[in-house]
């Protein structure tokens, strides 16, 4: 084996290894998006939403020296995002994207404003299972330490699929985000739907925002997501509205994001910072790539304020 | 489907305002048990206000209602439907993305929490079996046609067990005798004594052939109604129109002239992305009506928006006055092209913009001196301009408004039709193409508005008319043409034309 095939295959265990930590967030919070769009409403405030999550997270977990009444507190932090963002636009001649800016930015000033004092302290950290205990090589038992929200995160995206197949709620929230005329003639509430699926996508960004400051990076700073709440709004697009296939695209999304590190880990150190923006190209690439001008985006729910 | 006894419901001195707008005024209805009751009216008249009212959509100002005779209050449609009232709406409720089955299941006010699929179809299926038409259970209902849609509405409400039924114009989309099955069906229910169905229509003869009792409004006021079998259409046209004098259409006259619209060999794919559309070869000429016929859903839609430039074509071209037609604003304003597309409220019209500045949509942007083919744009928007033009054309085509200033949204499907065809219409005209003109229009707007487009003929315009109303395709006509699966399967003179043949390429086996 040579160099070249050393270099080539480390930086493979290290991508699938990136990839697996890096989409992790991007699982939570494409999924919350995805819920609260498929009740017809877009959270932009998403990124705030995960910024304050990680902050709240990291210092509960730091004060009661428990990263799980961290992502608990995590998720709480996200509901009340969630519920606010549910409740302003339920007022008359609210916009949902504006607000959802309004609180993207407020939840990351809030997160910095309290978040000053957790900067230095050390908070205990989330457990990973090491699923590459079988491997001799140091590398790819790093690769493999897989958290347990990863996990989490997946089986929650089969069990939201589930909830939109073969459930009421998920059947009404569906029904909500495509023709909200056909659900008032229902009875349905379109606005408490909407509240409720805004809240509980508010509380998976909140995990997702506990994650980053739990376990990868690991710690609490102000440049701590790299516009994941953001990405996540394109992310759902690229998944047409699926939570299944929000894993396969948080997992490209995640090993576009490792590129970069795992560039850098085998000492290419010379413009390795510009696959940095390997996610955002990504972005981009595949936004352009799946549009078309002749056919309506596949799946996307009706009351949509973007596709409409 | 649960048997049941039929419900009576009867209105009290029910009056409606928009704003200063007496959309209903005293209005009193009893609607028996088990009869099958019409209700007629100009577009306008307050027809689907009455019954929205009934559903809790809208609160009266006034006025209150009996259910069996008893005094009922309808705060919302969910109290409608506990009281077992549904209804059928003009615009579909079916959810879009969501499949027949599911939109089934959905709507029952019992819907189990977590939805047994194999349970639920056998039920459905079991439940189809006693209908006497189905429907796919598992097409998203945006995949169905607009006939497969409203039976799939239908079905809901007796999936749902409703017993009194209100349907607001139930067949406009279905063909006749798709419409007569359905129509049989609730009439074989409301004779058990199982349904009370009240039917906003404007055909006549559905309501002779099925209707045991008729209720007339005429602008938001009951003037009049009685049995069926005791009046004739004449009787029950002098209550809608009151003393106003029906439109004839004008004779056929001019020669046929030289051709304004040629296709050749057009393909482009449809609205699924899978099927594609093709059409060798059409001409339509100056003079001429050209009239397609077709069950929807088999590509007219399509070629609708072929020729309006908004689907591109993989092959072939459209040509009008042999000019390349891309279908630019420039160009339709240049070669004095004008469209009518189906469902004009949201293919034509801007809808929370008002009736005047949908009225301007053709010349706001024009300096007047410039006239419509002048090539001077303004910069700023002539308000007084736009609002006379717009109660000009809200006159001589007689849009029932409140104003016009109300979004467009808030006519009824009737005057939405008669606001656009009035922009339509309103100038030089050498090439029109029109898909449904006078869906949901009641018989005087109908006869009115074939008078225009058999005038645009007589004064040289070429007329492209894409219909599923039979009847109106061979009214209009000089030449047919019969769409199927996507391509042009027969043609034919209307001199010669034999309806049976024309009935077998329609249904696509011929
Ligand atoms: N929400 C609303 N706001 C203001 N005006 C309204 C509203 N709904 C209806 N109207 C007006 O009330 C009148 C009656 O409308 P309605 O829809 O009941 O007519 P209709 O008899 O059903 O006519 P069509 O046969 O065309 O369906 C119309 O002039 C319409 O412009
Ligand atoms: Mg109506």
């Amino acid at each position: 084996m040579g160099e070249g095939d050393l270099g080539l295959w480390a930086v493979l265990v290290a991508m699938i290894g990136g990839a697996i930590r890096v989409s992790t967030p991007f699982i939570f919070v494409s999924l919350g998006e995805c819920l609260t769009e498929r009740s017809g409403r877009i959270n932009l405030g998403l990124e705030g939403t995960l910024v304050f999550g990680a902050m709240s997270g990291y210092a509960v977990a730091y004060e009661t020296n428990s990263a799980w009444i961290g992502v608990l507190a995590a998720a709480l932090a996200g509901t009340v995002f969630g519920l606010f963002h549910g409740w302003v636009c339920k007022l008359p001649r609210v916009n949902d994207i504006a607000i959802g800016i309004a609180l993207m930015l407020l939840g990351m000033g809030l997160a910095f404003f309290f978040g000053k004092p957790y900067i230095q302290p050390v908070a205990p950290d989330l457990p990973a299972i090491p699923l590459g205990f079988w491997s001799s090589s140091p590398q790819v038992e790093a690769a493999l330490r897989v958290n347990v929200l990863f996990v989490v995160g997946i089986a929650l995206a089969f069990l939201i699929a589930w909830l939109f197949r073969s459930t009421r709620i998920g059947l009404v929230i569906r029904v909500v985000g495509d023709s909200s005329d056909a659900a008032r003639a229902m009875g349905i509430s379109v606005d408490r739907v909407r509240l409720l699926a805004t809240a509980a996508g508010g509380a998976l960004a909140g995990i997702g925002g506990a994650y980053l400051s739990l376990y990868y990076p690991g710690s609490w700073n102000e440049g701590i997501s790299s516009g994941q709440g953001l990405m996540a709004v394109a992310l759902v697009i690229f998944a047409r509205w699926n939570p299944v296939n929000c894993i396969w695209a948080a997992l490209l999304f995640g090993a576009a994001g490792a590129l970069g590190p795992a560039l850098q880990s085998i000492g290419i150190s010379k413009g390795y910072y510009l696959s940095y923006a390997a996610p955002y190209v990504l972005t981009l690439i595949l936004l352009i790539a799946t549009s078309s001008t002749t056919r309506a985006v596949r799946g996307a729910p009706g009351e949509l304020s973007i596709t409409k | 489907m649960s048997k049941g006894t039929a419900i009576g419901v009867e209105t009290l001195h029910m009056t409606k305002r928009f704003g200063d707008f007496t959309a209903l005024d005293d209005v009193s209805i009893k609607i028996t048990p088990g009869s099958f009751h019409a209700l007629l009216g100009e577009n306008g008249a307050g027809k689907s206000t009455l019954v929205k009212c009934m559903m809790g959509f809208y609160q009266p100002t006034s006025g209150q209602m009996l259910i069996n005779d008893r005094e009922a209050e309808i705060r919302n449609p969910r109290d409608a439907h506990a009281s077992g009232l549904g209804m059928v709406y003009q615009h579909f409720t079916l959810v879009p993305s969501l499949t027949a089955a599911e939109n089934l299941v959905i709507a029952r006010e019992n819907a189990p929490a977590v939805i047994d699929w194999r349970k639920e179809r056998e039920g459905l299926q079991a439940f189809l079996k006693t209908m006497p038409f189905s429907v796919a259970l598992d097409q998203p209902v945006n995949r169905l046609a607009a006939g497969e849609k409203q039976k799939l509405e239908l079905l809901k409400q007796l999936y749902l067990g409703r017993h009194f039924l209100i349907l607001d114009e139930p067949t406009s989309v279905l063909t006749p005798s798709e419409a007569d099955e359905l129509l049989g069906m609730v009439r074989d229910l409301t004779q058990a004594g199982a349904l009370t169905c009240l039917m906003i229509t404007h055909k006549f003869r559905e309501v002779t052939a099925f209707a045991d009792v008729v209720s007339v409004l005429r602008r938001g006021a009951h003037v009049g109604g009685g049995k069926v079998s005791e009046l004739s259409h004449d009787d029950m046209a002098a209550m809608m129109i009151g003393d106003k004098t029906l439109t004839r259409s004008a004779d056929r006259s001019g020669e046929k002239g030289e051709a304004v619209l040629t296709l050749d060999g057009i393909s482009a794919s449809d609205r699924s992305g899978l099927k594609t559309i093709e059409v060798e070869s059409l001409r339509v000429s100056a003079g001429e009506v050209v009239g397609i016929a077709g069950v929807s859903g088999n590509g007219q839609m399509e070629l609708m928006e072929v020729l309006t430039g908004q689907r591109p074509v993989s092959r072939g071209r459209v040509n009008v006055k042999s000019e390349a037609f891309h279908g630019t604003r420039r160009q339709a304003r240049d070669l004095k092209v004008r469209f009518l597309p189906e469902e004009p409220l949201q293919n034509a019209s801007a809808g929370r913009m008002s009736v005047a500045e949908n009225l301007a949509f053709r010349t706001f942007d024009l300096k007047k001196n410039g006239g419509l083919n002048g090539k001077s744009t303004r910069t700023w928007l002539d308000r007084a301009g736009m609002s006379r033009l717009a109660v000009e054309l809200v006159d001589a085509f007689k849009v029932k408004t409140a104003s016009i200033e109300s979004p467009i949204a808030s006519l009824s499907g009737g005057n939405v039709q008669r606001a656009v065809l009035a922009r339509e219409l309103s100038d030089e005209v050498d090439l029109l193409i029109i898909a449904n003109p006078c869906f949901g229009l009641d018989f005087s707007a109908v006869a009115e508005i074939r008078a225009r487009i058999m005038a645009a003929r007589n004064a040289g315009a070429a007329v492209l008319l894409i219909s599923e109303d039979l009847d109106e395709i061979l009214e209009l006509s000089d030449r047919v043409l019969v769409m199927s699966e996507g391509r042009i399967a027969y043609e034919t003179p209307i001199a010669t034309l034999d309806v049976g043949e024309l009935g077998r390429h329609m249904a696509g086996h011929a």
